[in-house]
């Protein structure tokens, strides 16, 4: 009785698919891509563009920039901000996500 | 920027020094801005003459800080200044005849060649002028190294309340929320504010505050790759207008980001958000550079110059007070201007020969009463 959806007395629409790098992965209606990501287990999405050092969610609410992620060929989207759809394309992003 | 830099070079000529900010070192304008150092902007003159003084001087310290110039971001990246029109490019290359007999460095650039120096910039321009001389720094750290390798005592959160003044009406020193700070010598570089600190002194400058937005993109690979922009902003730096001017000023940085300028409104100290004003920023920039419109901006952040009526800065002593020296009112020159700046101040301060004529500079140079409409 501890799972988040049950801590919140949440009632979610049925799941929905997405893909992360081509992988399937689960998502449900109102969830962030960094949600979406969390929930399948993955907590780092992006490398830096100086050190390639690994990155994922830092402050959660769309300040820091640190979780930037390319959704449908789009790069640096906060994770923490887009809410995820059907169908959507998720990359891991390396340095500016601009092919650089 | 400007009282680092004169921290800098009046500490090299052996006096004792102390910097006393009412915030952190760059929580004003040199925090606010985009690090031009620029001589492409000015016109033949006292400022074109400053800022020619000051590139060599910026050079000459990127060189000997040595890793310090990659810190501070020192880049000679140069300048490419856009005509839109033929009609522009003919008015913008007298103008570069002009600075090119004061001793700038100024190159025609035609047709193709414009696309050699910034692949992607809008098609059809007519051509420009490019100016090696043109560079930039990061303002925050330079400042902040600036004022870490000139050894002098630093007081951060520190505000001026007084300036002191002997029977005789010479400086004796200042008075802050911290206690007394006795000195022979005040210099006055409080940028946008130094029309307060004049007044704590007596005297009157006008320092009035001149806003601007910079818009900054997500971070990019090197697509721009010189400071670019179109030549209306030439006549926008040099107006006296208080209303909203914008053109197009675009530059990549060493992190990654685009910034975006440059706006000029005189709104006093209004620090609101302009939806207006960064619209505009951005409908200037995709215009010179198309990709940008499919470029995320991530945030923007917004600044005061300290303008001046006839935009030159106050530089050297007051004859109204013994003791006060002014080093304000670059406008939006501060950073460009800061390292000669601080060299006429040290010179002045010691006694030498300044290598600049300070008379144009000088901050009594202004009617002490407000000018009265004629009867």
């Amino acid at each position: 009785m501890n799972s988040p959806l049950d801590l919140a007395d949440a009632h979610p629409g049925p799941a929905f698919t997405v893909t992360l790098d081509g992988r399937v992965i689960e998502a449900l209606p109102g969830q962030t891509v960094a949600a979406v990501l969390w929930t399948a287990g993955v907590t780092s999405w992006r490398t830096t563009r100086g050190a390639g050092r690994p990155r994922g969610i830092f402050c959660g609410i769309g300040v820091c920039y640190d979780c930037l992620v390319t959704v449908n060929d789009r790069p640096n989207q906060r994770a923490c901000l887009v809410p995820a759809h059907p169908g959507d394309a998720i990359r891991t992003q390396e340095g500016t996500g601009h092919d650089d | 920027m400007v009282g680092a830099a004169c921290a800098l070079y009046t500490a090299r000529a052996g006096l004792d020094v102390v910097i006393v900010d009412r915030g952190p070192v760059s929580g004003g304008t040199t925090g606010a801005g985009e690090g031009n150092l620029l001589v492409s902007d000015k016109e033949p003159g006292p400022e074109l003459d400053l800022a020619l003084l000051s590139g060599r001087l910026w050079a000459q310290l990127a060189e000997e800080l040595g890793e310090l110039g990659e810190v501070i971001e020192y880049e000679a990246k140069g300048g490419l200044v856009v005509a839109s029109t033929p009609d522009g490019l003919a008015a913008l290359e007298r103008f570069a005849d002009e600075q090119r007999a004061a001793g700038v460095v100024a190159g025609p650039v035609q047709d193709g060649a414009l696309y050699d120096l910034e692949p992607h910039l809008a098609p059809d321009l007519p051509g420009g002028v490019y100016y090696p001389q043109d560079c930039q720094v990061m303002p925050a750290l330079a400042a902040a190294h600036l004022v870490r390798v000139s050894g002098a005592r630093l007081l951060t959160g520190c505000t001026v309340t007084d300036v002191l003044l002997k029977t005789d009406g010479t400086v004796q020193g200042i008075r802050t929320d911290r206690g007394d700070i006795l000195a022979p010598t005040v210099v006055n570089a409080a940028g946008t504010w130094g029309g307060e600190v004049a007044a704590l002194a007596g005297v009157t400058l006008p320092v009035l505050p001149r806003r601007g937005f910079v818009l900054v993109t997500e971070p990019l690979p090197r697509l721009v790759r010189h400071k670019v922009y179109a030549a209306d902003y030439v006549a926008d730096v040099a107006s006296d207008s208080a209303a909203l001017q914008t053109s197009p000023v675009v530059e990549g940085t060493a992190a990654g980001p685009v910034l975006i300028g440059a706006s000029r409104e005189r709104v006093g100290f209004d620090r609101e958000f302009s939806l207006p004003v960064v619209r505009a920023l951005a409908a200037g920039a995709t215009q010179l550079f198309p990709f940008l419109s499919d470029v995320h901006a991530m945030r923007s952040y917004l600044g005061f110059r300290p303008y001046m009526p006839d935009h030159l800065p106050a530089i050297g002593p007051d004859p109204r007070v013994p003791g006060l020296v002014h080093a304000c009112g670059h406008e939006g020159a501060g950073i460009g201007l800061a390292t000669g700046t601080g060299h006429l101040i040290a010179q002045l301060l010691g006694g030498k020969t300044p290598d600049l004529d300070p008379a144009p500079f000088r901050p009594d140079r202004f009617p002490e009463l407000p000018e009265e409409e004629d009867a």
